[in-house]
């Protein structure tokens, strides 16, 4: 699942000093359980998404560490402490080793 | 076939055996599960909030949300899924607040449970039951 893996993010443009914001993501991945049969009968190997890491400057903000159960196109909504302008780092790491990430800068006022 | 009364008992005690056999390995993978997570400590039962829904048409996509104030982590299970784990929220310094929320799979109606590990070691949980309408985990 390398190819047509797009991560989307939603972070506001700017905000207070220490004000907590709500950000969303989501990530186009089809998250194969391992579960599931094609229709010859065998199994489809598990693929999928399992772990997503949200940081801001270098800083922790969530850490999941995700499981075949999670849905298709993965979806997370939290909320983080902003303290200064700075910028946050979304990283999703595939079963294939591939890492994705995004990138979103905030403003202070 | 002559069978004596105590071969007769012996069969229906292995076919009730089979019968709860089943159930028996799903719900030790569940506590293996959350063995795991807090090494057999107690559980509370305040201090930590699921928010799902009572039905959900579709097993493939049920959001859930998870709240639990001084929360280090909180880990989410489905205990009737092939696999009972679904996924372990950890929280970083930043976290505005230890709370998060996503979209499941449930393969049918059952309890889904959320366990929070708190900053002072200690363990809460909480669980709903969710009826599903169509599983999500495929056939």
């Amino acid at each position: 699942m390398a190819s047509g893996v797009k991560p989307r993010v939603k972070v506001p443009k700017s905000a207070s000093a220490g004000e907590t914001i709500t950000i969303k993501t989501l990530i186009s991945h089809t998250m194969e359980s391992g579960q599931r049969k094609d229709s010859d009968g065998n199994v489809i190997p598990r693929s999928i998404i399992n772990r997503f890491v949200a940081s801001f400057n270098g800083e922790t903000v969530i850490d999941v560490k995700m499981e075949p159960a999670i849905s298709t196109n993965p979806f997370f909504e939290f909320e983080a402490k902003v303290p200064e302008a700075g910028e946050f780092v979304f990283t999703w790491y595939d079963d294939d080793g591939d890492v994705y990430e995004a990138k979103k800068s905030i403003a202070v006022n | 076939m002559n069978l004596t009364r105590r071969e007769t008992m012996a069969l229906g005690l292995g076919a009730t055996a089979m019968a709860f056999l089943p159930f028996r390995v799903a719900a030790s993978a569940t506590d293996d599960a959350v063995a795991a997570f807090t090494g057999g400590a107690e559980m509370a039962d305040a201090g930590v909030t699921l928010t799902a829904p009572e039905i959900a048409e579709n097993g493939n996509t049920v959001p859930i949300a998870v709240d639990a104030p001084g929360a280090v982590a909180i880990m989410v299970l489905a205990t009737g899924n092939p696999l009972p784990n679904v996924a372990t929220f950890s929280f970083g310094p930043l976290a505005g607040s230890h709370s998060a929320s996503t979209r499941i799979r449930l393969a049918g109606t059952q309890d889904v449970v959320a366990i929070a590990r708190m900053a002072d070691g200690t363990f809460a949980r909480t669980a709903s039951t969710v009826k599903v309408t169509i599983g999500g985990c495929g056939g």
